[in-house]
């Protein structure tokens, strides 16, 4: 195509070979991207929601409850016994956030997804974007949470920076079928549905508050079930210093289950609305 | 714990991300999963009791009352779940679903051309409000009284006493709406919330707080709410309960006041 | 072909672009016009038949097709959070641009499409008609060989479709060449060098604005209304007058080689309309006789 300088004196296409469109080297990166660029506006906002909040929790119900719970669990204090749990309970929250209401969104509102599957991107190339940011938000909201809770001192094991990688996998465990969940619904209440009728009870029975011994039977093995109880006892491992429940390669190749799992229903559910 | 407030949290952040759309949304909203939604909506603070009050309360053991009587965990917990819930429940319906109806939706600015006045409006928005709020209630009570956590004849002194903290915080919410500027709002009053459900004598009594916490903390709503409520499930004598009453009713009145002021404002400019 | 189910949206259509030349899809609501615009934008794998498009293979060379294309969906998708230069230099990355030479056509663009003065503020406030001009801008990002336009200019005021028209115009002199679809004739006989008229998922007529009003239609038009409560009585009588007569509730249309003729034989049959109106024929004319009159939805 030609330089041109037309009308009122303005350019209209240029000639500079950087310009034209050519399939980029990493497609997932180039969605990642995007979403980092959204950040830098909105992140004001995530601030108090994801952090500040688990912050206050620790405060508010680790040292105020922990205070009448003289025995500790299992011989720890339990504001040290908590906070491995509010750990993997926030980036469940942050996870789970982030994959509902913006994915349905770009679905539905904003379509997003929809300019991007008109550029060269593929549909595994705007999944694996979106779900990158997903686990950047974990990892940087856990970041600063470890931070601070180490500053009181509620971290006894140096391991805990052993619950960057397990927030992660815990992140890309359950994104990936929310993912697809969200992709898959017709209406956004479904998605208040899913906190109502899957975040919250995990949150509340998967060993974040109390053991998950003193469920009864059915009910505990519920909450073997999901994917959280697995992050939490490998999180409450790290920060401890003991050695987990489980095996630890059982609970990442559990994880990891979940995680391929909800990449191929995602991936399905994804190609089911862009190519039509 | 973290999850009573922040679900909500994180659907007003992720909402308010892409406000364009919000219009969608209510309309979306509409169909017979939201019927559903609202009428699980009452599982919630049941989760939270068997959770909180059953699970950690096994680890707390008895707690002493300032009159010197030991309760279980679960008795001392279960009214701040009921008179927390009452508050979310109120100041979801009457913010976040009123400042989209007011904003976006237009749906007063229709109302207003009949002979409706700004007031009435208010006062239809949070007797709906409460018609809800009030149904959540009686349920939790009745589950309060199967697990022996409180007696029938206090459950049934106790529905009124949770309906008039849901009027009082409906009324604040109102309120607080017509001062709204966006969607981004709704995160800071989501914070607060959640940051008065921690710190309002909910999970243990006030009198474990530092002092000046304590003092602070005696003049939140949502203490003055637990307190009442739990004066009235655990059976506490005495005329404390007079105060709490008082309280709640001047909030309600200021803030129905307000709501009405502002609103006639924002409606004719 | 594009078969959903068993419902057949494009059925059969045989159309060959050329380089450099606009090329309209017409036809009313439902005619196939989205349906083909997607299977050539490489996001709706044709269920039958062969397309190709710069010499490939849309199923499997989707990515590398798209990488040459410029796309303006019939509903504007931007992105509400971010600002927009920002719009355009994020989509830019998507096409494996650089971060520096995304800025600098950023720039461009906006200067083309007359955005430069808000290029910092938020897409949110823009109006209707800014914001199809930044999604124009923004299909252009990659320097495109082809640009793909679903009914670019539904919903603008009159002001901002004239400005969007001469931008197209544009582009169509640096050779670019332009699909686009649209229901309003006036912009096919504006942008296309030549079209097709869809109906019901087929083409029913083809060629350049000026010879599908030859093929299709008189050179004028008369239209004559009555003052009576049917004008059916008025139109027996005007039978066998021009080419074709078409009575409307309220008009007779007369489709003649000459209007001002057909005015005078109308007077010297002794009718007496209340009100006469001689127009040249125009691609609405066609579209009318091809498609129907009767509401497609």
């Amino acid at each position: 195509m030609v330089a041109g300088t037309v009308g009122r004196g303005v350019v209209v296409v240029s000639v500079a070979a950087t310009t034209r469109g050519r399939f980029p080297w990493v497609p997932a990166y180039a969605v990642f991207e995007h979403y980092l660029v959204g950040l830098r506006r909105t992140w004001r906002a995530g601030v108090f929601s994801s952090f500040l909040l688990p912050v206050l929790t620790v405060l508010g119900f680790g040292l105020g409850v922990g205070a009448y719970i003289d025995q500790g669990v299992d011989g720890v204090r339990y504001l040290d016994w908590l906070v491995p749990g509010l750990i993997a309970s926030t980036a469940l929250q942050v996870t789970v956030g982030d994959s509902t209401w913006p994915v349905f969104s770009n679905f539905q509102w904003v379509k997003t997804y929809f300019a991007q599957s008109a550029s060269p991107l593929r549909v595994g190339d705007i999944l694996a974007g979106h779900l990158a940011f997903v686990l950047f938000r974990v990892l940087t909201t856990i970041a600063a949470f470890l931070l601070v809770t180490g500053l009181f001192g509620a971290l006894p094991s140096p391991w805990a920076v052993a619950t960057l990688p397990v927030v992660a996998l815990l992140g890309l465990a359950v994104a990936a079928p929310t993912f697809a969940y969200t992709a898959s619904v017709s209406s956004d209440s479904w998605l208040a549905m899913l906190f109502r009728f899957a975040v919250i009870p995990m949150t509340l029975f998967a060993g974040v508050f109390f053991p998950v011994e003193s469920l009864p039977d059915a009910l505990r093995w519920l909450a073997y079930v999901t994917p959280l109880w697995h992050a939490v006892d490998l999180c409450r491992a790290a920060t401890l210093g003991v050695a987990p429940q489980w095996s630890i390669v059982g609970h990442l190749l559990y994880l990891a289950a979940w995680a391929v799992a909800g990449w191929l229903l995602a991936l399905r559910a994804f190609r089911r609305k862009l190519v039509v | 714990m973290l999850t009573l407030v922040l679900p909500r949290l994180v659907d007003v952040s992720a909402v308010s991300r892409r406000s364009a759309s919000v219009v969608e949304r209510n309309v979306a909203a509409l169909k017979s999963v939201y019927w559903l939604l609202l009428l699980s909506g009452f599982v919630e603070p049941l989760l939270y009791l068997l959770s909180i009050g059953v699970g950690v309360g096994a680890l707390v053991g008895d707690l002493p009352l300032p009159d010197g009587r030991l309760v279980s965990y679960a008795e001392f917990v279960a009214p701040a779940m009921l008179a927390s819930s009452a508050m979310t429940g109120a100041l979801a319906e009457t913010t976040f679903n009123f400042f989209g109806k007011m904003k976006y939706m237009k749906l007063y600015d229709g109302m207003i051309a009949t002979p409706v006045r700004p007031f009435e409006i208010a006062l239809g928005e949070l007797g709906w409000a409460m018609l809800r709020g009030s149904a959540y209630s009686a349920a939790f009570l009745a589950v309060m009284v199967a697990l022996h956590l409180t007696t029938v004849a206090r459950a049934l002194t106790a529905l009124p006493a949770a309906v008039l903290v849901g009027f009082a915080f409906g009324a604040l919410g109102m309120a607080v709406s017509t001062f709204m500027r966006s969607w981004q709002d709704f995160d800071l009053m989501g914070s607060a919330q959640f940051t008065l459900f921690l710190f309002s004598g909910t999970f243990v009594p006030a009198q474990a707080y530092p002092t000046l916490l304590h003092w602070l903390v005696e003049v939140t709503p949502l203490y003055r709410s637990v307190h009442l409520i739990r004066g009235v499930t655990l059976g506490v004598g005495g005329w404390a309960w007079l105060l709490d009453v008082l309280y709640l009713v001047a909030m309600m009145a200021v803030g129905l006041l307000v709501a009405s002021r502002r609103m006639g404002r924002l409606l004719y400019p | 072909m594009k078969r959903f189910g068993d419902f057949v949206a494009v059925d059969g259509i045989d159309v060959e672009v050329r380089s450099g030349e606009a090329f309209g899809f017409l036809g009313p609501n439902g005619a196939g016009k989205s349906s083909t615009m997607r299977m050539v934008g490489c996001i709706s794998p044709p269920s039958g038949g062969e397309l190709r498009i710069l010499g490939m293979d849309p199923v499997a060379d989707g990515p590398a097709i798209r990488a040459r294309l410029g796309v303006c969906p019939q509903l504007d998708n931007l992105d509400p959070e971010l600002t927009v230069r920002e719009n355009l230099t994020v989509y830019a990355r998507y096409f494996g641009i650089a971060r520096r030479a995304a800025r600098e056509r950023a720039d461009e663009l906006l200067d083309f499409v007359q955005l430069s003065e808000r290029a910092d503020s938020k897409v949110e406030p823009l109006s209707g008609g800014m914001k199809r001009r930044l999604t124009i801008a923004r299909a252009l990002v990659n320097d495109p060989e082809i640009v793909l336009l679903d009914e670019p200019t539904t919903g603008l005021d009159p002001q901002a479709r004239h400005l969007v028209w001469e931008r197209l115009f544009r582009l169509k002199q640096q050779g670019v060449t332009l699909v686009l679809t649209t229901h309003y004739m006036d912009e096919a006989e504006q942008l296309c060098d030549r079209l097709v008229v869809m109906d019901g998922g087929r083409i029913v007529a083809e060629g350049s604005p000026r010879a599908l009003i030859e093929r299709h239609s008189t050179r004028e038009v008369v239209e004559l209304r009555f003052a009576a409560e049917s004008q059916e009585p008025f139109a027996d009588k005007l039978d066998g007058l021009g080419e074709r007569v078409e009575v409307l509730p309220d008009r007779v249309l007369l489709y003649v080689p000459d209007g001002d003729a057909a005015v005078a034989e109308v007077s010297a049959l002794g009718l007496n309309p209340a009100n006469v109106l001689v127009r040249r024929s125009g691609l609405e004319d066609v579209f009318l006789h091809l498609t129907g009159r009767t509401l497609v939805d």
